[in-house]
């Protein structure tokens, strides 16, 4: 039997504070549609592919309050519980808002169903950078599809507005009168923080047993996949009680499972940790997505081209699963066949750790989509080296899309140990690696393809990190 | 001015069905559809449907009280599926409840047996089998053996075209409210108000009196909506009628994508011959047009293809045969371009082949075979006012064309890993319905006692601007401000019999007939001006920025005042008019005639950039020198250019849909079919406005332009082919659109 429990929940929609009864696994965007009938918030996709669901939400994190466009089709409105969420209608001013304001200068609307959620992204814009840079604007709508215009009048409305609009202050308080100031959000911004103070000192969050419970973390495939049936069923909510941490301890990055994937490309820690990882960035996801999809649901969810997982194996990473004891699991072993995974259903990834590489280490992210952004894999690899004077120490290869799991390339892996890099190094390892996979045929392409495909890409990782060890122009 | 729509949009207030307060009862209606491509059903029981709660009705192919049939040009089209089904997706029952979610659970248990039948997807195997939607038309002029003895290089091929999904962000919807008498309003997202009314007349089996259709605006159309809005709004009609309630029905992605009809896959087969300098002599091609399982508009659409199938360029010898294949998909419709596109798909490789050839540029030849004033098209239309070789020319001079193949050269001889290519698209595009009879439109505009305007057309806005456009023609006309203008919306109560919002005409036809009915008004008030100043000549008044002038000079009235009183003193102050394009006509026993009022013209230069080691490409540049005769309005205009080239090249590049061979849609969302994101579209787009373009069949002066544009997009695909040339001279054997990262990797490595 379907269970339909109802919950109460508390935050703050706009400027009203919100008490409801709602089925905790139905989505923001029916609520904001349905039952507040603000209808500036457009369903388009229902799988946070298109934007036009476009919300702020506003998390109150060390006395600040912190704004992040989510895609509200597959939010789940539980994860709504003690923040602030903003629509188009609480953007809106007595007049045309500053990034509206624009929008009309260049007639970057056409038939209007997409033009709200763009300016809620591009509000996003606005509260985390204080420097203007319109290439960090797009990347802020990367997750805005736009039918109609072809995106010329939307950009210059950006770069128009980016040369119109001063730097602002890095205090994000500071920023948030700035932005009152320049008509880019309205007044009642400044009052949010002390209701939420308030909303989170009156509510205590449930944070008991998920058994017989469907676990829920951004929510970001799950509601792609199965949004009708989660309705009826109760969820357990990791969100809005886990932590979200990226630490350094004893040479090892631990990560918590409630990492956001934006959260994991924006840490110092990681950055300083893998080189050349703001490459993979932009070939994941979009922002929106990534402000809401977290690394342990992409493990868990055990997508065989899931990016995250991918680079995650290339890290040797391993997973710290927490039930009633708490245990460790190398993430190359967590994947058992096809979407199953070694987790009994009362467990949850508490923590990934993975060693933090140290001198001489490489690395690099591959991915190929149909659409290179916003899309899903037809193929994906990580790769991550060791090597001095042109010889490979020790290296690990992932790849997705060529297996019914996320996978590492064992045997590819071992042969290059010790390897010196050349030409043909580079060809007996697409070899190796052809001969251990499985692709299928599918709407991301042909087995043909996708075996070709790998190989194509594990010149790239080569090519990409020792160009100058090998003749390039062979190679490809 | 700033575009009054767009202000709404910005702000979230403009409306869409969906965000219409339902009024109190409403029913929610879910579609249950087939799930094979063809066969008899065996059994259907709903028994369990009505005893869920909430549910009010289950409506078949028996409860309709009128006629089962939609279809358009071709009665063949049911609204239910009665006793058989022939593609995944079509509507066989509906079921109406109080919530969305009911009425979904409820169709669920729906039990239903089908005989399976084999179905056809392709439509080659369809034309062997002899499943055709109507026979094959033929066009020609000169005579081709002839011209194909005397060419000097004869080369034939053949081009696989795929579909597009419209991908309007709106999905199909709509909502209908029962009135007194049976009358029902049905709020609809339509671009084809009066195809509702009528077919829901039809349905119910009243007289189309009794249906009001009113569209507000759509969420985009494209093409998408001309008729294949009518079903669902159909359906709502039909269960307010049947249960007395008003009821409403927005199709969830999943099911839009997989119920309804896109742009059509064509396979074609071409022959074209030459002279050894690049003059093409003759012409050939058979298009194999993959309908889908009913007429649509199939017919009208491959008719099109014929009409544009020598695109920009005078050939002396042509025949092209067009063949309407039925398939077991659902039934394919207009799409932007309205068949043109693949017409000319098929035009541009013949050339890219012919080029390679004879050792040539292929735009040596495009330039070579433009066509000049007074040619004569194929289908019997003199070319007039012809700018093929102007933008040609300006394009190629404003965006340095001899500089930009020197720097792609240079590129490529110094890059290994990626190579870019440039290819150019002259478009020639026909405008009119090729329908003689839809060229016509009504407008009905009514000035209020305060000087404020409602204007009433047959134009529905779908983004494209024609609001603002006719806006604008009716505060030019009267010379008022443009905030004192408003357009209403399209209502066939107010406007009937309009055709649909479509062929690129909207603003044309409607704008017409708005200036015509903004005339006769204008005609009575300076009547009255004259005889209220006491002057004897109407000729002299005139209405500048809201001032009445007489013999040039200022009278002291200004329009509002003077509104008032012309109606104190009784003089109508509204108008309807008509407009029916002149000299348009096609006679089909002879396939020849002047199809169109005219062309419109332009070319763009294209540059792609393809990563050799991944097969991923990039569209670094499109320029453009586009006709738009005397712009109405230069930002619509521009958008309408930069939204098209973008879908063109989706189109030709990225955008797949792919079926298994039971005919079952795979890439049935947008995570699995993909449209351009901002990183996609061209990196960088320059549309330069061609100048001293008279058109005196558009409304001050305008040309249409939401079609041709589109078309730019094939240069796309050929920028990629010679992009892709440059690091394998054979990579491209087989031209098969849409050219994806995965089909340019493995032409890359002449894998298949």
């Amino acid at each position: 039997m379907p269970k339909n429990t109802m919950q109460k929940i508390t935050f703050i929609l706009n400027n009203e504070n919100i008490f409801a009864d709602v089925k905790p696994n139905s989505t923001l965007l029916d609520f904001i549609r349905k039952k507040e009938r603000l209808t500036g918030t457009k369903e388009v996709c229902k799988e946070g592919d298109c934007g036009a669901c476009s919300v702020l939400i506003g998390e109150l994190e060390n006395g600040i309050v912190r704004y992040k466009n989510v895609t509200s089709c597959i939010y789940p409105i539980a994860n709504a519980e003690g923040k602030h969420v903003v629509t188009i209608e609480g953007l809106n001013q007595n007049s045309l808002n500053k990034i509206q304001e624009f929008y009309v200068g260049e007639n970057a609307a056409q038939c209007g169903f997409c033009t709200p959620g763009f300016i809620v992204s591009t509000a996003e814009y606005f509260l985390n950078n204080n420097e203007r840079n319109v290439e960090k604007v797009y990347d802020s709508i990367s997750g805005n599809i736009c039918r109609c215009t072809g995106y010329g009048s939307i950009k210059r409305a950006a770069e128009k507005l980016v040369a119109d609009v001063p730097e602002a202050p890095e205090d994000y308080g500071e920023r948030l009168k700035f932005l009152i100031e320049k008509k880019i959000i309205p007044e009642y911004f400044l009052s949010i923080k002390d209701k939420l103070q308030n909303i989170l000192q009156t509510k205590k969050i449930d944070a008991d047993g998920a058994k017989g419970k469907t676990i829920v973390a951004g929510g970001t495939d799950l509601f792609v996949q199965r949004a009708d049936e989660m309705l009826n069923e109760e969820g357990y909510f990791v969100k809005n009680f886990a932590k979200k941490f990226i630490s350094e301890e004893n040479g090892s990055v631990i990560l918590s499972g409630a990492t956001t994937f934006e959260d994991f490309f924006n840490s110092e820690i990681i950055k300083t940790a893998i080189p050349n990882i703001h490459k993979a960035f932009k070939l994941i996801a979009s922002q929106a997505v990534r402000n809401s999809a977290t690394l342990a649901g992409n493990i868990v969810n055990a997508s065989p081209i899931g990016d995250m997982t991918i680079i995650l194996l290339a890290l040797n990473a391993k997973l710290i699963l927490k039930g009633k004891r708490e245990r460790e699991i190398a993430l190359k072993d967590f994947y058992l066949d096809y979407k199953k995974v070694d987790k009994a259903n009362d467990e949850i990834i508490e923590k990934i750790i993975f060693e933090k590489p140290g001198r001489g280490f490489r690395f690099n992210f591959e991915k190929v989509s149909k659409r290179t952004h916003l899309d899903i894999a037809s193929v994906n690899t990580a790769f991550a080296a060791f090597a001095d004077d042109g010889i490979i120490r020790s290296a690990t290869l992932s790849a997705g899309g060529i297996a019914p799991i996320p996978k590492v390339l064992e045997e590819a892996t071992e042969f290059l140990s010790g390897k010196e890099i050349n030409n043909a190094l580079l060809n007996e390892v697409v070899e190796i690696a052809n001969s251990v996979i499985s692709p299928i045929s599918d709407v991301r392409g042909s087995a043909d393809y996708k075996r070709l495909l790998l190989g194509q890409l594990i010149k790239a990782h080569f090519i990409e990190l020792f160009s100058d060890r090998l003749n390039v122009g062979e190679a490809i | 001015m700033k575009n009054a729509d767009v202000i709404n949009h910005v702000k979230g207030t403009s409306l869409f069905i969906d965000d219409f307060p339902a009024p109190e009862g409403v029913l929610h209606i879910a579609v249950f559809d087939s799930k094979i491509a063809c066969g008899k059903i065996t059994k259907l029981n709903y028994d369990k449907v009505l005893s869920v709660p909430g549910v009010a009705a289950v409506i078949t192919a028996k409860d309709i009280p009128g006629e089962n049939q939609i279809g358009n040009i071709v009665s063949d089209e049911t609204i239910l599926a009665d006793g058989e089904v022939e593609y995944i997706g079509e509507p066989i029952a509906i079921v109406a409840a109080d919530t969305v979610e009911n009425a979904k659970a409820a169709a669920n248990l729906i039990e239903i047996e089908f005989d399976e039948l084999p179905a056809v997807t392709d439509p080659r195997e369809a034309y062997e089998k002899g499943n055709l939607i109507a026979p094959p038309q033929t066009f020609s002029d000169g005579d081709v053996e002839k011209g194909f003895a005397e060419s000097d290089v004869v080369i034939d091929g053949r081009v696989d075209i795929g579909g597009q999904e419209h991908l309007y962000l709106e999905t199909q919807g709509a909502m209908a409210v029962p009135s007194e008498d049976g009358k029902i309003k049905i709020y609809s997202s339509t671009q084809s108000p009066t195809a509702v009314q009528r077919a829901a007349a039809k349905v119910l089996g009243v007289p189309m009196h009794k249906i009001e259709t009113d569209v507000l605006r759509l969420g985009g159309g494209f093409g998408g909506k001309e008729d294949q809005a009518t079903p669902w709004a159909v359906m709502t009609a039909l269960v307010s009628r049947l249960t007395g309630k008003p009821a409403k029905l927005i199709l969830s992605r999943q099911d839009d994508l997989r119920m309804t009809g896109k742009r059509h896959p064509y396979s074609a087969d071409y022959k074209i011959g030459l002279s050894r300098d690049g003059e093409i002599l003759a012409y050939e091609a058979t298009y194999y047009q993959n309908a889908g399982a009913c007429a649509d508009l199939s017919t009208a659409i491959l008719e099109r293809t014929l009409f544009h199938a020598t695109n920009s360029y005078f050939i002396p010898n042509v025949k092209t045969t067009g063949i309407s294949c039925k398939t077991n998909l659902p039934p394919n419709t207009a799409f932007r371009g309205f068949g043109g596109p693949q017409g000319m798909f098929v035009m541009e490789t013949a050339i890219y082949k012919a080029a390679e050839k004879l050792g040539v540029p292929a735009y040596e030849i495009q330039k070579k075979n433009l066509l000049k004033e007074n040619d004569s098209l194929y289908y019997g239309q003199k070319a007039e006012r012809v700018q093929a070789e102007r933008c040609w020319n300006e394009a190629a001079e404003e965006f340095n064309l001899q500089e930009k193949f020197a720097a792609v050269k240079e590129f490529n001889e110094k890059n290994n890993l990626r190579k870019k290519g440039v290819a150019l698209m002259p478009i020639c595009f026909g405008i009119s319905f090729t329908s003689s009879f839809l060229n016509q439109a009504s407008a009905l505009v009514h000035v209020y006692t305060d000087g404020s305007v409602g204007v009433s057309t047959a134009a529905v806005e779908m983004g494209q601007g024609v609001n603002e456009k006719i806006r604008s023609v009716v505060s030019q006309t009267f010379s008022i401000s443009q905030e004192k203008v408003k357009m209403e919306t399209t209502n066939t109560t107010r406007v009937a019999n309009t055709s649909p919002t479509a062929a690129s005409s909207g603003a044309d036809l409607n704008g017409n007939a708005a200036l015509l009915a903004c005339n006769n008004i204008l005609n009575r008030l300076k009547k009255f001006a004259a005889e209220s100043l006491k002057e004897d000549d109407p000729a002299k008044v005139e209405i500048k920025n809201e001032k009445i002038f007489y013999d040039g000079k200022e009278t002291g009235m200004n329009w509002e005042s003077f509104i008032n009183d012309a109606y104190f003193n009784r003089i109508n102050l509204a108008s309807h008019a008509f407009y029916a394009t002149p000299e348009v006509y096609f006679d089909r026993t002879i396939n020849k005639g002047r199809p169109f009022a005219y062309h419109v013209y332009g070319t763009a230069i294209i540059t792609a950039e393809v990563d050799i080691l991944r097969g991923v490409c990039e569209i670094e540049s499109v320029d453009v020198v586009h006709d738009f005769g005397k712009s109405i309005n230069r930002q619509v205009d521009l958008g309408q250019v930069e939204g098209a080239v973008v879908q063109g090249i989706g189109w030709l590049t990225m955008e797949e849909l792919v079926q298994n061979d039971e005919g079952k849609l795979l890439s049935n969302s947008l995570s699995t079919y993909k449209i351009p994101d901002i990183f996609s579209a061209p990196k960088e787009m320059n549309v330069k406005f061609l100048e001293d373009s008279e058109n005196p069949f558009g409304p001050l002066n305008s040309k249409a332009i939401g079609e041709p544009p589109f078309m730019y997009g094939i240069g796309a695909y050929f920028a990629i082919m010679n992009a892709m040339k440059e690091y394998n001279p054979n990579a491209d054997k087989e031209i098969r659109a849409p050219l994806t990262h995965e089909r340019v990797l493995m032409s890359l490595k002449n894998l298949k």
